[in-house]
């Protein structure tokens, strides 16, 4: 039965993915008439102006440059034009400091104001004005103070990273059954041996969900923070062909930022798993 | 003039405006005595030409006198006893060659538009290597980035707009930080575009309510358009509006019908044409013939602490300008900054702007070649006529000693420092009137010229 939902739901997929290709397609052929111009002057101009193209692309001129750009994923042109494997792995490089630093911080930070319903109260106002704040809000600050447009990118991940860990955190410590701190108390568990052998067992798939938001949201600061700073990085990769008004590049960076977000975020998740456990 | 006219042709005004009073404007006079500079065979010849030039402006400070001298002796008698009293050719050595750079390894941002062309260029055609230098020229997003960027020190000199560094050395809109221009990247190379729609509206009386951008509040453009909208009656704060939007957003913006036009740089200009969603009104040339419009600039403390690095840069640079401002070069040099690592444009677009031969959106086919042109001098005229607009659009308030800022940022530190490193007294002014509109500029006399504005933000 699951297998038959499977291969139904595989195939709804493919359609749909079809009708949406189909629907694309028809929708950018190029409809505008075509207006009479000198050669001379229809020489000097582009496509959209002389034979009525689109000016979005079409999903064959997407799959075509696509390809070109998975046949030399890692070339380097010099500092401002760099393969889109480089430029990938700039930001993942980039996220994973960034994602780390933030994890370093939020855990063992939640886990203490989680241990204190006093502080948890009162830092709570805090977190929740800092949270909702956009990575490009951050930005100029961050550069202004640290001086180094890398840094600022990576301290912007940093901070914008940092609070769904927190709150997560700051929760499922908070949220152990007292059941279960009670019986620890009875055998006359040491508070540290209570912390990791009770707290964080019954915390982790609550951080762990705290986590993957985080990276999900670390990944959509990427492109931001990178377009803003520029050098390398795929949101710099957008920013630049945006510039040449390359709409058809700017669409395969948008899928390749869909993929790497997915991947990253089954990863988190296949963790969020293995610290699952039944009630 | 340009610096690499040729400087003992009797003819030749080395003040740009007309001086002999024939003709209505400098553009006029050039036109009518049909002056041109010889391409100069050599690289030592040309800086001999910029030598010579810079003497002969020295001891000749008016034109008349120095074309009388020329008529009467010959220009070839002149260089001998020029050469007499100076060592041309001794100053022409040390100009070509200065101390080793105290560091080889620069970085020089850019924002990706034709302006930067010298900048660019220098890169892959060799202008740096050439000087000693191996700088890697870094692409950024946008004039707040690039203005941060180089005060903190990631860029060691950048491409900014010409009135950055003047507004970065008085403290608008950042820490006031002392900057230097040692040379203009280009003169003219600008243009308003009006989205397609609007052909038949080609008076700007009938602009008012549309909607304009520019790329960046302290910049040429802003000023140009402001002055050009204020000439014909609009008054640029209340009658529009103008928006400062990043260059690559503009013909985005103009295609989604956001903004009804703008004053860009080019390749933007042509890219909306060539995309076709807008056509060329104006050149900006056809403002004000010989404009500026963005510098190569530095901060104080790197020409401090760098001096033969930030010289052997600015030699590459003006080295390159002089390439640039060669018609014949144009095509190669637009296929060299094409490529992603630079411009990322399409090379037909790119040719367009730079030799001059362009579609106007009209259906019709152009040609100025002076469309763009690259020029390094930087006039000091051009600083006090850029803090002029900065008073008369409210962006300074209270005094301002316009000469002293001038002098301090541009040609302050880099033109003089050469020029005296070479033995020689630098010019006594770098003031040169011109006419913006057909309306001449005293540089002598900044604030009756903005008194002479009847529109202007009331201060």
């Amino acid at each position: 039965m699951t297998s038959s939902l499977r291969l139904r739901a595989g195939l709804v997929s493919i359609v749909l993915l079809a009708a949406f290709l189909g629907i694309w397609h028809l929708a950018t052929r190029s409809t505008a008439p075509v207006t009479t111009m000198s050669p001379e002057y229809a020489k000097l101009m582009g496509l959209t102006a002389t034979q009525g193209k689109s000016a979005m692309p079409g999903p064959l001129d997407v799959g075509a440059k696509l390809w070109e750009h998975l046949k030399r994923p890692f070339y380097d042109n010099g500092p401002n034009d760099k393969g889109l494997g480089i430029q990938l792995a700039y930001s993942i490089a980039r996220v994973g400091t960034g994602y780390l630093l933030a994890v370093l911080v939020a855990i063992p930070l939640g886990f203490l104001i989680g241990m204190s319903p006093l502080l948890s109260k009162a830092l709570d106002p805090f977190i929740q004005v800092l949270k909702p704040i956009s990575p490009l809000a951050w930005m100029p600050l961050a550069l202004y103070t640290i001086k180094d447009s890398s840094v600022s990118a990576i301290f912007v991940i940093f901070i914008c990273s940092i609070w769904p860990m927190l709150l997560n955190t700051v929760f499922g410590v908070a949220t152990v059954r007292k059941e279960w701190i009670n019986v620890a108390r009875t055998l006359e568990v040491g508070t540290v041996r209570r912390a990791f052998t009770v707290i964080l067992p019954a915390a982790a798939p609550t951080i762990l969900t705290g986590m993957r938001i985080s990276i999900g949201i670390a990944w959509l600061v990427i492109v931001a923070a990178e377009m803003l700073v520029g050098g390398t990085g795929i949101g710099y990769f957008v920013w630049n062909e945006w510039n040449n008004l390359s709409i058809t590049n700017v669409i395969i960076a948008i899928l390749l930022i869909g993929i790497v977000g997915m991947l990253l975020d089954q990863i988190l998740a296949r963790f969020t798993r293995m610290v699952t456990f039944p009630e | 003039m340009s610096t690499f006219d040729n400087p003992f042709d009797p003819d030749r005004n080395l003040r740009a405006g007309c001086v002999c009073g024939q003709h209505r404007s400098a553009a006029e006079h050039e036109q009518a005595t049909a002056l041109h500079c010889e391409p100069v065979a050599s690289e030592e010849k040309r800086y001999e030409g910029v030598v010579a030039s810079a003497v002969m402006r020295a001891m000749f400070p008016q034109d008349v006198a120095r074309r009388a001298f020329l008529k009467s002796v010959g220009a070839s008698t002149a260089l001998a006893v020029l050469s007499q009293f100076f060592p041309l050719k001794t100053a022409t050595e040390v100009f070509a060659q200065a101390g080793a750079p105290e560091k080889k390894d620069l970085k020089v941002g850019f924002i990706p538009i034709t302006c930067a062309t010298p900048i660019i260029m220098a890169a892959p055609m060799g202008f740096y290597a050439k000087h000693g230098l191996n700088v890697e020229v870094v692409k950024t997003a946008g004039w707040a980035v690039i203005r941060d960027k180089t005060i903190n020190k990631e860029y060691d000199a950048a491409h900014m707009l010409a009135p950055m560094p003047i507004a970065i050395s008085l403290g608008l809109g950042a820490n006031a930080i002392p900057f230097a221009v040692p040379a203009i990247e280009n003169i003219n190379g600008q243009g308003i575009v009006l989205a397609t729609k609007h052909k038949d509206k080609r008076d700007p009386k009938d602009w008012k309510g549309l909607k304009f951008a520019i790329p960046f509040d302290y910049s040429m453009h802003n000023y140009l358009l402001r002055y050009y909208l204020a000439e014909h009656g609009l008054d640029p704060d209340t009658d529009v509006q103008l928006r400062s939007v990043p260059p690559p957003e503009m013909v985005a913006n103009l295609r989604a019908d956001n903004i009804d036009g703008f004053l860009a740089p080019d390749n933007i200009c042509q890219r909306a044409i060539y995309d076709g969603v807008g056509f060329m009104h104006l050149l900006s040339k056809e403002i004000w013939d010989g404009h500026p419009c963005c510098s190569f600039a530095a901060s104080k403390e790197f020409i401090t602490s760098a001096p033969n690095s930030f010289a052997a840069l600015t030699r590459a640079i003006v080295d390159a300008t002089a390439y640039a401002s060669k018609a014949e070069n144009r095509k190669q040099i637009a296929e060299a900054i094409a490529p992603a690592n630079y411009i990322n444009a399409p090379v037909t677009v790119l040719e367009q702007v730079l030799t001059g031969t362009y579609a106007d959106g009209l259906g019709g086919v152009k040609t100025d070649p002076k469309r763009v042109d690259f020029d390094p001098f930087p006039w000091q005229s051009f600083a006090v006529w850029m803090l002029t607009q900065m008073k008369r659009w409210g962006q300074i308030k209270g005094d301002v000693d316009y000469k002293a800022v001038a002098e301090q940022v541009y040609l302050a530190t880099d033109t003089k420092k050469l020029m005296t490193e070479m033995g020689l007294t630098p010019p006594a002014s770098a003031y040169k009137s011109f006419a913006v509109m057909g309306k001449n500029f005293d540089p002598a006399k900044p604030e009756d010229y903005i008194a002479s504005f009847k529109i202007r933000k009331a201060s």
